[in-house]
């Protein structure tokens, strides 16, 4: 089966952000930047779904300004066999960004499409269902485990208070938790062999996609500044201090 | 304004994140409906009708909405979102697996997780794991929004609403539920407990989470982790507070062999008042704890419990 698997460029997950002094934006410029952390657990399932012999091809695909291709190639030396490139100089989010991918794919037309289930930037945990819901297909989000059989594929999900498993109808979107699988490092000779895999690139009008507007962002501040406070000698001396100064025991 | 209220419930009882998401609904403003959609679920529609500021529980009843899978539930909102302007939920697993199935329906964006009410089309929302706050505005017709339910106060349980079932089912085709394993405790729910002892990968193993349970069950607390004790098995992943597990604000939270990543202030750092205790007086944790504590907590934690 093929397996489409969704990638988004971010700042890289150690960075402090700094907001821009306009208050327009978080400031990007010369911040290190990466593959958000859960695109890479969908690559490394979607690549060990290609190892178990149950899947056949991995097309690894994003959407965003062309810089975005450093991330295409990282899942390429990570194993997908092919990249599209969906090309978008302005900002998506993730209505946009659903309705690219399901251009993507009614063309490619895969089993089972694999996403992060949030971004590190946005923390919006919603293309995945967009998508879905965009489909027609059945969602297993939050998956920490999957399995493919017989036509379905069963995902046990993280749930607020344990886990729940759901079996789905292929083709299916699945968005990973972070639980799923411990991504490989993608390795040097791997890097040098993905520079010659093919990536193609697409725009939004050759998807025959019109991109709805977004959300207007007014303004990004710095979230109120939490004072440290007082080290305390010991736990007769914490104790004291919760009952009668702060008034929390 | 006309607002819907997606209610969550499990095991027959409503959960308590949605008065908390009522009362997003009301700072609002307008009509608030709350739909209840499971199967046998009179019960909860009953405890959603005491809701202050609720003027009517819609109930779907139906076995094609038992464990709210996201398809049928989707489905079901399109049918109802034509009579409401806003659609809210709360921003827990089950809340944000089904919403943006609506937005992508009815093609509008969604707002997830709010943290404040501006105005009836503008919200305040953490991005970048809650290191900055966005003022996002929506003008699309339908505002379809996910609540996160530590930043609103529950309204009082002094309503009485008039409950209504909704004839009209949906039918699911592409997905089916097999099975469910619930953490089991005693102790309060992670989510709206008022104090949370929570642990990190100082406590070496998860015997030693026991020195946590001592203290939580004299202080009535709730046990939380951070994600290194849960990648590490120290106890299962629901108790993980953090961007990608729970975002708690409790009057007390207690971070013991924490360091204090800022995945994990992400879900914290909105508690009243933080304690850490921890034998790196460096560590980050320090530098947002109210009261701090340097040394080995298996000295500190048998003192601690012995003296509440």
């Amino acid at each position: 089966m093929k397996v489409l698997v969704a990638v988004k460029r971010v700042i890289d997950y150690n960075v402090k952000i700094r907001v821009k002094p306009d208050h327009s934006d978080v400031d990007l410029t010369n911040v290190k930047m990466a593959m958000n952390p859960f695109c890479e657990i969908a690559v490394e399932e979607a690549v060990r779904l290609k190892e178990k012999g149950v899947a056949t091809e991995v097309v690894a695909v994003t959407v965003g300004p062309k810089a975005a291709q450093e991330q295409l190639r990282t899942a390429l030396a990570l194993g997908a066999d092919r990249a599209i490139h969906v090309e978008t100089e302005e900002v998506v989010e993730s209505l946009a960004v659903a309705k690219l991918l399901e251009g993507v794919v009614n063309e490619e037309k895969p089993d089972l499409v694999i996403l992060g289930k949030q971004a590190i930037d946005t923390d919006n945990n919603q293309t995945g269902q967009m998508l879905a819901a965009l489909t027609g297909m059945g969602q297993g989000t939050f998956a920490s485990e999957i399995v493919v059989e017989d036509g379905e594929i069963r995902v046990t999900r993280e749930i607020d208070g344990g886990h729940q498993t759901v079996a789905l109808k292929l083709p299916a979107v699945v968005t990973t938790d972070l639980r799923l699988n411990e991504p490989r490092y993608a390795k040097l000779p791997d890097i040098m062999k993905a520079k010659k895999k093919p990536l193609e690139s697409r725009t939004p009008e050759a998807l025959g996609v019109a991109v709805p507007a977004g959300l207007k962002r007014l303004k990004v501040e710095t979230p109120a500044e939490r004072k440290g406070g007082v080290k305390v000698g010991s736990v007769d001396e914490l104790v004291d201090k919760l009952k009668n100064e702060a008034k929390v025991l | 304004m006309s607002i819907l209220v997606l209610a969550e419930h499990h095991n027959g009882q409503l959960s308590d994140g949605t008065a908390h998401v009522v009362a997003a609904a009301t700072a609002i403003g307008g009509n608030v409906d709350v739909l209840v959609a499971g199967e046998s679920v009179q019960g909860v529609a009953e405890t959603a009708a005491t809701l202050e500021g609720v003027s009517r529980v819609r109930v779907a009843d139906a076995a094609v909405y038992a464990h709210q899978l996201a398809e049928p539930i989707g489905d079901l909102l399109v049918r109802l979102a034509d009579d409401y302007t806003h659609v809210l939920t709360a921003a827990s697993t089950g809340g944000k697996n089904a919403l943006p199935r609506l937005a992508a329906l009815k093609g509008v964006n969604q707002i997830s997780e709010i943290l404040e009410v501006v105005s009836a089309d503008t919200f305040k929302r953490p991005i970048y794991a809650g290191n900055a706050i966005a003022t996002v505005q929506s003008d699309d017709p339908l505002k379809v929004i996910t609540v996160r339910t530590t930043a609103f106060d529950a309204v009082a349980r002094q309503g009485s609403a008039s409950v209504e079932a909704i004839e009209s089912e949906v039918t699911n085709a592409v997905s089916r539920f097999v099975d469910e394993a619930l953490a089991q405790s005693d102790r309060p729910e992670l989510g709206g407990a008022r104090i949370i002892v929570s642990g990190g990968r100082g406590m070496g193993n998860g015997e030693n989470f026991k020195l946590l349970e001592g203290i939580a069950d004299k202080l009535g607390a709730a046990v939380g982790a951070s994600r290194a004790a849960v990648d590490a098995g120290f106890v299962p992943n629901d108790m993980q507070v953090g961007q990608t597990g729970k975002i708690v604000a409790p009057d007390l939270y207690i971070a013991v062999g924490i360091s204090g990543a800022i995945q994990h202030l992400a879900g914290m750092k909105d508690s009243k008042v933080i304690v850490a205790i921890n034998k790196d007086d460096e560590a980050p944790i320090f530098q947002i704890a109210d009261y701090g504590l340097v040394g080995d907590l298996f000295e500190i934690l048998p003192a601690l419990e012995q003296k509440l």
